[in-house]
C-alpha cells in the first residue's frame, strides 16, 4: 500500500491560553492510501502532538461522534476518506456550536432540545403486561423507519443555517425525531409533542434550506420530516379553529 | 424570543404559500412567456381585448384568476418575508404586516376588477 | 477550566460561504417575480375592465425594452421555482404504496408531466398556436 503526504490544517483552541481559535497547519503527514481523515488526526496525536483533542469512538460511522467540518462541509471523520481530498485538508469544529477545545465542541443545546420533543413512545391507550404486545405490520414499520436511522452526530446542526441564525430553533434532528414518533401506529402521542413542535421555534423556523438532509450520514432526510410537520400543525391549526368540536 | 413558547399562526399562511407555490410552479412560467410576447410585440391572439373580457366576464374565467393572483400573491408575500430575513434585515413582524398588506390590497384589487365585469 | 469559545455567523453574508446556501437564496428571490407578475396581471385587469381603449394601452406600455429586460429575467427565475419545487415534493409528500415508499424520480416525473400539460394549456388557450 502506498503512502501520500497530506498537510492538515486543524482549527485549534485553547480555553485557558487563547482568546481566539487560530490554525495550525501539520505537514506532511504520513498517510496510507485507504485512511480516512481520523485516521490522520490519530497518527498526529500519536506522533506529532499529543495536545490535540477531538472525539470519537467507532470509527465506522455508528457512534456519531467524531462530526468536524472537513474543507468545509459537515462530515464524518471516520467516512471522509483522504483520496477524495487534495493535498492540504482543513479541520474545524463543527459550525454552530461553540467549541470547548481544538475539535471538541459544547453539545449541551443538542442535547436538551432532544430531551424537549418528548422523543419515546407515549402509547394511544397504555396497555398492561398481561393484555400483550403493541403490534405493528411491516407497512407501519416502514412509514417511520428511516427517522429512526439518526445517530445524534449533529451534523445537519451544522449544515442549517436558521440554526446558526437562530439558536433557539430545535432543530432538524430532534424535529425528525418526534416526527419519527409521531407517525409510529403505537404512538399517541402528537398532540403533546405539537406544544413544542408547532411553535415558532419549532418547526415554523424551517424554511426548506434542504442542507441538513444532504450532510445526513444516515440518510434520515430531517427536510422531509420537517415539511411533514408543517403540513400536519397547519392542518391541526385549521381543524382546531374551523372544526372545534373534533378531537385529535 | 417572545411568544415563542407559544403554538404558531404562521400555519394561516403557509397553507396560501403552499398551495400558492404548486399553482404557480406549474402556471407562472406559461404566463410569464405570454407576458414576455406582448414586451416583444407579437401579442398572442387570445389576448385580444374581447377574447380575454370574454373569458373574465365568465364565472369560471372569474375563479381561474382570481385563485391563481391571489395565491400568486400570498405565496410570494410569505416566502419574501422569509427571504428578507434569511438577508439580514432582523425585522419580521414590520415585514411581515407591509407584504402581507401588499398581498391583501392586490387580492381585493382583482376581487374589484373581477366583480366590475 | 471551561471558557466555550462561539463563532459568529455572518448576518448579512452567511449564505456566500456556499453553494447550496446561493441556490437556496435564489430559490427564495424568484418569489419576488411571482408576486411582481401577479402585481403586473392585476395592473392588466385593471384596464380591462376600464375598456378596450385602457387595455391596448396596458399592452402597448409593455413594449418597451424594460419589460423585454425585466420579463426574461423573470421568465428564469420562475422557471427555477418551477424546478426547485417539483423536486423537492417526494421529500414533502412521500407516498407509501403497500410497504415500500414510491421512488422520488416518479412523484417528481409526474410534476414535470403535468407542468409541460398545463404549459401547452395555457399557451394554446392564450393563442399562441
Amino acid at each position: 500500500m502506498s503512502e501520500r503526504k497530506i498537510n492538515l490544517e486543524v482549527l485549534r483552541y485553547d480555553p485557558d491560553k487563547d482568546s481566539e481559535p487560530r490554525f495550525q497547519t501539520y505537514k506532511a503527514v504520513p498517510c496510507q492510501d485507504d485512511w480516512v481523515v481520523l485516521d490522520a488526526l490519530n497518527y498526529v496525536k500519536d506522533n506529532t502532538d499529543t495536545t490535540l483533542s477531538y472525539r470519537w469512538s467507532c470509527h465506522m460511522a455508528v457512534c456519531g461522534s467524531c462530526g468536524m467540518m472537513i474543507d468545509g462541509e459537515p462530515t464524518l471523520s471516520c467516512k471522509a476518506f483522504l483520496k477524495d481530498y487534495g493535498d492540504t485538508i482543513r479541520v474545524e469544529p463543527l459550525y454552530h456550536f461553540p467549541i470547548e477545545r481544538d475539535l471538541v465542541t459544547v453539545i449541551d443545546d443538542f442535547v436538551e432540545k432532544l430531551t424537549k420533543v418528548k422523543p419515546f413512545l407515549i402509547p394511544k391507550q397504555p396497555k398492561s403486561i398481561e393484555e400483550g404486545e403493541y403490534l405493528q405490520t411491516p407497512k407501519q414499520l416502514k412509514k417511520f423507519k428511516q427517522y429512526t436511522l439518526c445517530i445524534n452526530c449533529m451534523l445537519c446542526y451544522s449544515a442549517c443555517p436558521q440554526y446558526g441564525l437562530i439558536p433557539d430553533f430545535l432543530g432538524p434532528a430532534a424535529l425528525s425525531l418526534a416526527h419519527r414518533y409521531n407517525i409510529d401506529s403505537r404512538d399517541g402521542g402528537c398532540q403533546e409533542r405539537m406544544k413544542v413542535t408547532a411553535t415558532n421555534i419549532g418547526v415554523w423556523e424551517c424554511s426548506f434550506v434542504g442542507a441538513c438532509s444532504e450532510v445526513c450520514p444516515g440518510h434520515v432526510d430531517p427536510a422531509s420530516s420537517l415539511q411533514q410537520m408543517k403540513i400536519a400543525s397547519t392542518v391541526d391549526w385549521y381543524k382546531k379553529r374551523l372544526m372545534p368540536w373534533s378531537k385529535s | 424570543m417572545s411568544g415563542s413558547s407559544k403554538i404558531s399562526n404562521k400555519p394561516i399562511i403557509w397553507g396560501l404559500f403552499a398551495g400558492g407555490g404548486t399553482l404557480t410552479a406549474f402556471l407562472t412560467p406559461a404566463l410569464v412567456l405570454i407576458t414576455l410576447l406582448v414586451a416583444i410585440g407579437v401579442a398572442p391572439n387570445g389576448l385580444s381585448y374581447s377574447e380575454i373580457h370574454g373569458f373574465a366576464s365568465h364565472w369560471l374565467g372569474k375563479l381561474i384568476l382570481f385563485g391563481v393572483l391571489s395565491l400568486s400573491l400570498w405565496h410570494a408575500a410569505h416566502r419574501f418575508r422569509i427571504a428578507i430575513n434569511d438577508f439580514g434585515i432582523r425585522a419580521d413582524i414590520p415585514v411581515a404586516v407591509v407584504l402581507y398588506l401588499l398581498a391583501g390590497i392586490g387580492t381585493i384589487m382583482s376581487v374589484v376588477y373581477l366583480w366590475g365585469m | 477550566m471551561r471558557n466555550p469559545y462561539t463563532r459568529e455567523i455572518p448576518k448579512y453574508t452567511w449564505y456566500l460561504r456556499q453553494g447550496r446556501y446561493v441556490r437556496y437564496m435564489a430559490r427564495e428571490v424568484t418569489s419576488l417575480f411571482i408576486g411582481l407578475h401577479a402585481f403586473l396581471l392585476i395592473c392588466g385587469l385593471g384596464a380591462l375592465s376600464q375598456g378596450e381603449v385602457a387595455y391596448n394601452e396596458f399592452l402597448a406600455v409593455l413594449e418597451s425594452p424594460f419589460y423585454v429586460v425585466f420579463l426574461i429575467v423573470a421568465l428564469l427565475f420562475v422557471i427555477y421555482h418551477s424546478i426547485a419545487w417539483f423536486n423537492v415534493t417526494p421529500q414533502a409528500m412521500p407516498v407509501q404504496v403497500g410497504e415500500d415508499f414510491l421512488p422520488g424520480g416518479i412523484i417528481i416525473g409526474a410534476h414535470y408531466g403535468i407542468w409541460a400539460v398545463a404549459t401547452i394549456v395555457v399557451l394554446f388557450l392564450a393563442g399562441v398556436f
